[in-house]
């Protein structure tokens, strides 16, 4: 206070106090900024990351997200189901279908990485967050408890203008190919290019 | 057998003053502060706007563990709170609201709450000797120290409240006030809430419980009850500090209606000084220890004496 190049710059003391006094007091004024979190729902941001969401019928149990997973946190159990051959003579066909699909949110460190790589878009990102436990053992959390989050996922945000469309929608778009007739001759089939070799044998 | 009922009720009265004045002030700290700083404050505890936060403080504190270090000297560890606090309590006894409303209405009463007041600050002292704690013990040190600078300005600045008034008396000085002294003995009333707010040891002269620096002071090896005790006595501080400024300073009863409602005058005047010092701790960093004797003794001591000079001349002036 009494270096007289710093009471040049602070213009002294008295300037100062009253100043301290004349902030708190127009922030006495002022509404607060406390959030009253349990009485007032919080505003989070948009695509907050509040905990992931599985939408089951999407799941392929191709695994991608649990050998991703940087800590191993995804739980996968999946058997392999034979599906009848729609026509007759026609080949079986088999389709994973997931027993099993559990995330520990005890050692999630939410890095978003298994809905990055989901290739189905079967993980999401909700905003829900209050799902704490007295238990870290009740942190895991199954596949219906992953779905009961599926209806808290916000719409996705609006595309970029001039971007182009999203490919779901562009795939409605095109015009539909022309339909096979019925009772054709296998041999009008054109060749195929991948096996000529065969083709040429028949 | 009606006087000894008298003296039960009066103090009675003044009890439950001492119980209920500071839980306001420490209140109002708590909501003036938090709203100065954009906060919300206490807002559960008893439902509305958490007007129970303190009661709850209290029944917490009462269900603490009450620690004596082993290497404390146990006696006047224990005793020490009650040090710290009584002296408000008598110092209450003999501020008077109004010409009636006063517990005891004794002559000499401004040397008297000088006096007792004074006390207080042996139990700081006992506390952080007893503490056997090195930070307790600079507390302790920083806190005599402080209030040996602070007393003499703020007995100095009194002394020329009674030599203008004429009277030692609260109630002579009050009822001698009169507008004219807000400007007449302005310097003597900065050179008084100074010294008050530094005699609290509250911020911006809060070294003593520097917590940044020496954890808490005096009062570091102190739990529950006995640490409730220190922080009451503190705010019964505040108390007695804002109901003596109005009364030296502003008038004390002196207002509007001052037949029926003169009590709640000086009330109110002291809630506005109490919520002045509130607003100092909010706006104000703490000093630094040479800063602190720096201003008592170069600033204040001098202020204090020419005050005591001109109210010397203009009462003998005029006399």
């Amino acid at each position: 206070m009494s270096d007289p190049a710093r009471r040049q710059t602070s213009g002294g003391a008295l300037p100062g106090l009253l100043k301290g006094l004349a902030t708190t007091a127009r922030t006495l004024g002022r509404p607060t900024h406390t959030a009253e979190y349990p009485d007032a729902p919080p505003h989070l941001p948009p695509r907050s990351r509040g905990v992931i969401a599985l939408l089951e019928e999407n799941c392929t149990s191709c695994m991608l997200c649990a050998r991703e997973c940087p800590d191993w946190c995804i739980y996968i159990d999946s058997h392999k189901e034979t599906i009848p051959a729609s026509t007759p003579g026609g080949r079986e066909r088999q389709r994973n279908v997931l027993d099993r699909f559990a995330i520990d949110f005890s050692l999630c460190m939410y890095c978003g990485i298994c809905i990055e790589v989901c290739p189905f878009d079967a993980l999401h990102w909700s905003p829900e967050f209050e799902y704490s436990e007295l238990d870290i053992r009740d942190l895991l959390h199954e596949k219906d408890r992953l779905g009961e989050w599926m209806p808290t996922v916000p719409p996705p945000p609006a595309l970029d203008p001039g971007s182009a469309e999203p490919a779901e929608i562009a795939a409605i778009n095109k015009p539909a190919r022309a339909p096979r007739a019925a009772g054709a001759p296998t041999t009008a089939r054109p060749a195929r290019k991948v096996s000529p070799q065969p083709e040429a044998e028949t | 057998m009606s006087e000894a009922l008298e003296v039960t009720l009066r103090s009675v009265g003044v009890l439950a003053a001492f119980l209920v004045l500071p839980l306001l002030v420490g209140q109002a700290e708590h909501k003036v502060m938090a709203h100065m700083q954009g906060r919300l404050g206490p807002m559960y505890a008893g439902g509305f706007h958490g007007w129970a936060q303190l009661v709850a403080d209290g029944v917490k504190f009462v269900q603490k563990e009450d620690i004596t270090p082993t290497a404390a000297d146990r006696g006047v560890f224990r005793f020490a709170p009650a040090v710290a606090l009584v002296p408000y309590l008598v110092a209450m006894a003999v501020i008077p609201l109004s010409p009636d409303v006063v517990a005891a209405d004794v002559p000499a009463s401004a040397v008297f709450v000088l006096a007792v007041t004074a006390v207080g600050i042996l139990g700081t002292l006992m506390a952080g000797w007893a503490s056997a704690n090195k930070y307790s013990l600079l507390g302790a040190m920083r806190a005599a120290a402080q209030l040996l600078s602070y007393e003499l300005p703020l007995v100095l600045a009194v002394a020329s409240v009674c030599l203008a008034a004429g009277s030692l008396s609260l109630s002579g000085i009050a009822a001698a006030w009169s507008p004219w002294w807000l400007l007449w003995q302005a310097p003597g009333a900065l050179v008084f809430l100074v010294a008050g707010v530094a005699e609290l040891q509250r911020p911006p002269f809060d070294m003593p419980v520097a917590d940044a620096e020496i954890v808490f002071g005096a009062y570091t090896e102190y739990t529950g009850l006995r640490f409730a005790f220190f922080l009451l006595a503190e705010y019964a501080g505040i108390v007695v500090m804002s109901l003596l400024f109005a009364v030296l300073y502003l008038g004390g009863w002196q207002g509007p209606f001052a037949d029926q409602v003169g009590w709640l005058w000086t009330l109110l005047k002291g809630l506005v000084v109490a919520v002045l010092i509130i607003w100092l701790r909010v706006a104000w960093p703490r000093l630094r220890e040479d800063q602190l004797q720096h201003l008592a003794w170069i600033v204040l001591v001098p202020l204090a004496l020419a005050q005591l000079a001109i109210t010397g001349v203009w009462v003998v002036a005029t006399a």
